[in-house]
């Protein structure tokens, strides 16, 4: 099920606006708090359920896969790098799970703006971006000669 | 002029029971408004069926001295110091509002009542009370009305749209605003002291009037789930959620501050 705001709980800061990937999360003009205004266009990414820091966003599993009467509550901790997810079944049973955020410090990636900028012969080439050296292969890649060919095939 | 009380001059012209009756007709209506907007929207049902819904799936209960407790330090910490914000530039506007309101409200009903001639002047620190709760309304109502909003600031709306939700906050500056135009010109002798006090006494009626339509409310209800949210906490259902991590000597990899917000 898409996700949806408790709205005694949101405080209307915007942060889920500003991380839906669909654009979907916006203010209602009449309380000033955050809501779904296409539940069908959702994802169910769990971006804006991780970014409210008040954690006033919640998001119910379909029904297929997840029972009816479960709960499904996560906690991102910026500050500790944790991400914490809590599973409740309705049958009492809960599983709670823990993992780092990343696996890599803060800043360490190199942001796209830190690349230098294609030439236009680079279009013509068969790599793609950061190829070959972002396979990590160090003995290149694999090419075919013409010999090894079958006879007959150019 | 800023220890000068204003009301007192009025009282030349508007009798002191007059602006008393008023005085007392606006907090009937803040009264009467959140009355009508908890039955209306029924938040008090749904309040108290999720505070006994919480109660039973609770793994500890809280006694009563546990709650006083609680009590106290949503009071001292969620109230007074809106130390629900996360954003330091709205949790400053906030408090320069709700603080200059405050003051702005209590002195108003202390010179109302208690000074309202000239034959009972007023104490100096109240009269500067006054004027300094209602700049401090304006200075905080003011950045956050353009900047800070979120129809502004993650919406990217214009700082000049106006949508209902704007009702609290448009009338409390108007009131604040014309409050202090109003105290001006009066100290001026000016001619348009009595347009300046009508434009006040409209803003204000429709700030203490409109409770049931707009945000004002909002300073009963949000102490009330901000209570309701640490006794969550303090009887282990925590809406659910899951405990604060403990493992970031294992899982740390925050070798710098992110400062993503």
């Amino acid at each position: 099920m898409p996700t949806f705001v408790y709205m005694t709980s949101c405080d209307g800061c915007g942060h889920c606006v500003d991380i839906c990937p669909s654009d979907i999360m916006h203010i209602d003009k009449t309380t000033r708090r955050a809501y779904n205004i296409e539940p069908n266009f959702c994802w169910e990414c769990y971006s804006c359920v991780k970014a409210c820091p008040q954690n006033a966003i919640d998001c119910r599993g379909y029904a297929d896969f997840a029972p009816l009467g479960h709960s499904v509550r996560v906690l991102r901790e910026e500050d500790k790098a944790t991400i914490s997810w809590k599973v409740k079944f309705r049958d009492g049973r809960e599983k709670d799970f823990v993992s780092p955020i990343r696996t890599t410090p803060w800043g360490s990636i190199k942001s796209p703006a830190d690349y230098d900028r294609p030439n236009a012969a680079d279009f013509k080439s068969q790599e793609l971006a950061h190829e070959p050296d972002a396979l990590n292969i160090e003995t290149g890649l694999p090419a075919l000669r013409p010999d090894q060919l079958k006879q007959g095939v150019v | 002029m800023f220890t000068s009380n204003p009301f007192a001059e009025l009282s030349a012209s508007i009798a002191p029971s007059v602006m008393q009756t008023y005085v007392i007709f606006m907090i009937v209506l803040v009264v009467g408004g959140t009355l009508y907007d908890i039955l209306h929207k029924q938040s008090a049902r749904y309040f108290f069926d999720n505070w006994r819904k919480v109660k039973d799936k609770g793994a500890k209960q809280v006694g009563g001295g546990q709650m006083v407790s609680l009590t106290v330090r949503t009071a001292a910490v969620e109230v007074a110091t809106s130390a629900e914000f996360c954003n330091p530039q709205r949790r400053l506007a906030h408090l320069l509002t709700m603080y200059g309101f405050l003051a702005y409200v209590i002195t108003t009903l202390a010179m109302v009542f208690w000074y309202p001639t000239p034959a009972t002047p007023a104490p100096a620190l109240v009269s500067a009370l006054w004027y300094i709760g209602a700049l401090m309304v304006c200075v905080g109502g003011y950045w956050f009305w353009f900047f800070i909003r979120v129809d502004v600031a993650a919406e990217g709306n214009s700082p000049f749209r106006i949508i209902r939700a704007d009702l609290f906050i448009l009338s409390l500056l108007a009131s604040a605003t014309l409050a202090l135009v109003w105290a001006i010109l009066q100290s001026a002798g000016s001619g348009l002291m009595d347009v300046a006090l009508g434009l006040y006494l409209i803003a204000t009626t429709v700030l203490f009037g409109s409770v049931a339509w707009s945000k004002f409310a909002h300073m009963f209800f949000k102490p009330a789930a901000a209570l309701q949210k640490r006794v969550e906490e303090a009887n282990g259902t925590r809406r659910n959620l899951p405990p604060p991590a403990d493992k970031p000597a294992t899982f740390g990899s925050a070798r710098r501050l992110p400062r993503h917000y």
